[in-house]
């Protein structure tokens, strides 16, 4: 984007066309996407929200017949852990043997 | 009268507006600084808190505003001739409406980009802020009725125009999983979908399909104002990325092409406005042009809904304070600049003043349908085209629009019900598709009650536009209270929110009137409902004020 400000003259034609082109792409992307991304982004959490419940489940009591699997998720999913327990409204975490706070 | 003249004049007034008086407000009143840091940075987190730039922050703040309602109101105000109206719309847009939007994002951003309703609560008071929501409620609940009630009108008169508006939910339909899956690029899909769109206004004309005047036991309008309200139920339970964004960013795209189809047609036809400038010769039962004007155009001039999207979604994404006055004060602009085409197109889109005499035979006719055959009159007379085809484009446009807001709205009042579940407990009310249904079903219940089988025209428009103003009202309170607090002048927003005060609770009052002169039982009780809140939001005002002031006298002697 920046190429062609500073060589506005000698820049090929072509060059021009597409700095131009992707700088309209980006306002469109920018145009299609803003006004949603919170929306989108908070649908996508409770997505994740609902697989994290469904990785811990096991932890909490509830029987998961593929927990052998969720199980090697579990160090993945521990980074977002404390952020989970905190949204679900429980202010430290809910499982005994797993402290995160 | 030429319309160019009156055009030019308007653009001229507002564009000389936004250089001085804004430029004015920025820096003196509400001192906006470059260097402040802006909710966006402070809290930026990739989802709702995003510098964003500018431009694309106008256009959505601008699309998100701009709906049928600037084109409604107008078109139903020049009844009074189109002077009254042209000079409401361009010194409401200067004076009021960029004044409160610019102002509404300004007070969002320096509280931590909070919504009008939540600064009510904080600034104002507890009171204040239960009042907000419920005049928010009726405002939603208005805006729905009426829309459905406009869509329903226009589908049944404009028939041309029924497969290019259900058309262009399908093409959105697609559009949004095509880029949701990746499956072509944006670009590639911004063009297909605007062609599509107007492939399908092209064809319209000849694929007309006329609902009957009576279907069963029901009138034709009535089946598709059951119809469009099924519709936004649906909408607005969908994912946001099947429907709503895609056909938002379709809209925009047609709305500017739309303006500038309509802008274009006007100056190289340059129609003579057939219409008086004031008009003596108002049909029978038309109200007093004041205070009925300025709540017939509340959008255009000054609207309540602003707030909601400035505070709400704008304010979170401006990349620097300064912004403001060119998203909030040039928005206001823009949708300005749509009220002034509608007028003219109602004006003086007509062969001879007894058409145009035919047209608003009584107070509420016209209004949309006066937009679109006006301003089919000019495109086809100044660009060419078949007038079935402009006044099908035109419809669609409206149609569209309203359509937006209609899901929108339908979807806001869904959170207030589910809101109130949680408030009192109610876990049934939580549910989506309950809280949607009982908002679906308070909107029906209004939308037949105000006469939707197409016997009472738009007799709630008034009443819409009052609800909305009381909202900019409560806004503009906000902000006065914080100008107040910072020890700045506060008469450049408190005139406006006086004169709107006054003009709201007349226009009730007179309202009143001529509801129960008619016997519209239903409409009566809501109009003193709102006048009402109205009249404790007046309190308010003057209570809040002299508790600001004294508190400002007690620290300064302290």
């Amino acid at each position: 984007m920046r190429k062609d400000s500073d060589s506005k003259e000698s820049a090929p034609r072509s060059e021009r066309i597409k700095a131009w082109l992707s700088q309209a792409r980006f306002y469109a992307e920018e145009f299609y996407s803003s006004r949603y991304r919170g929306a989108i982004a908070r649908a996508q959490r409770d997505e994740d929200d609902l697989f994290m419940l469904m990785v811990f489940s096991e932890l909490m009591g509830v029987p998961n017949p593929v927990s052998y699997y969720t199980l090697e998720l579990q160090p993945l999913m521990l980074e977002r852990f404390h952020e989970w327990h905190r949204r679900m409204g429980m202010e430290h975490s809910p499982l005994d043997d797993f402290r995160c706070c | 009268m030429s319309a160019v003249v009156v055009l030019f004049i308007g653009l001229g007034a507002m564009a000389l507006a936004y250089f001085v008086y804004s430029k004015f407000i920025a820096e003196k009143i509400y001192r906006l600084d470059p260097g402040f840091k802006t909710p966006a940075h402070e809290f930026e987190d990739g989802i709702d808190f995003v510098p964003t730039n500018r431009y694309v922050l106008w256009g959505h703040h601008f699309t998100s505003v701009a709906g049928a309602a600037p084109i409604v109101g107008p078109a139903i105000a020049v009844i009074w001739g189109w002077l009254p109206a042209f000079l409401w719309v361009v010194l409401g847009t200067i004076f009021f409406a960029g004044v409160h939007d610019s102002g509404a994002i300004w007070a969002s951003v320096r509280n931590r980009a909070k919504s009008v309703g939540a600064l009510t609560g904080d600034v104002v008071g507890k009171r204040a802020r239960s009042l907000f929501m419920i005049v928010i409620f009726l405002v939603l609940l208005m805006v729905n009725a009426v829309f459905g009630v406009v869509i329903a009108g226009l589908l049944m008169k404009f028939p041309s125009a029924v497969v290019p508006v259900w058309g262009a939910i399908l093409v959105a339909l697609v559009i949004g999983q095509l880029i949701y899956r990746r499956i072509i690029g944006l670009a590639t899909v911004s063009i297909i979908g605007v062609l599509a769109l107007y492939g399908l206004i092209l064809i319209g004309p000849s694929v007309p399909i006329q609902m009957p005047e009576q279907v069963g036991a029901l009138s034709g309008n009535a089946v598709w104002i059951l119809l469009l309200f099924a519709y936004a139920a649906i909408a607005s339970l969908l994912p946001v990325w099947m429907l709503l964004q895609p056909r938002d960013y379709i809209n925009g795209l047609q709305l500017f092409v739309g303006l500038i189809i309509l802008y274009g047609a006007l100056v190289l036809l340059n129609p003579t406005l057939v219409a008086p400038m004031y008009n003596t010769n108002v049909p029978a039962g038309t109200p007093s042009i004041i205070p009925l004007l300025f709540v017939t155009i509340a959008c255009g001039a000054i609207s309540g809904f602003h707030g909601l999207v400035a505070s709400g979604t704008t304010s979170k994404q401006l990349n620097k304070e300064t912004d403001a006055r060119f998203v909030g004060y040039f928005g206001s602009i823009g949708e300005g600049m749509l009220a002034l085409g509608a007028i003219l197109a109602a004006t003086a889109g007509f062969a001879s003043l007894g058409d145009w005499n035919t047209m608003y035979d009584a107070f509420g006719k016209g209004g949309v349908n006066a937009f679109v055959e006006g301003g089919a009159y000019i495109i086809s007379n100044g660009l060419g085209l078949p007038e079935a085809t402009a006044a099908t484009l035109l419809t669609v446009m409206a149609a569209l629009f309203a359509g937006t807001t209609m899901d929108t709205g339908l979807r806001l009042q869904r959170y207030i019900f589910q809101e109130w579940g949680e408030i009192y407990n109610q876990q049934w009310m939580k549910k989506p598709a309950i809280a949607t249904f009982l908002a679906v079903g308070s909107c029906l219940i209004l939308a037949f009650g105000a006469g939707a089988d197409g016997s009472g025209g738009l007799i709630i428009w008034p009443l819409f536009g009052t609800t909305n103003q009381l909202l900019a009202g409560l806004t503009l309170l906000v902000i006065t209270v914080m100008l107040v607090r910072l020890k700045r002048p506060m008469w450049f927003t408190l005139v406006p929110l006086i004169f709107l005060l006054i003009m709201t609770v007349l226009a009730l009052l007179l309202q009143l009137r001529s509801f129960y002169e008619v016997g519209n039982y239903f409409l009566l009780g809501l109009d003193i409902i709102v006048l009402i809140a109205s009249i404790l939001v007046a309190m308010e005002c003057a209570s809040s004020l002299k508790r600001v002031r004294r508190e400002l006298a007690t620290k300064s002697e302290g």
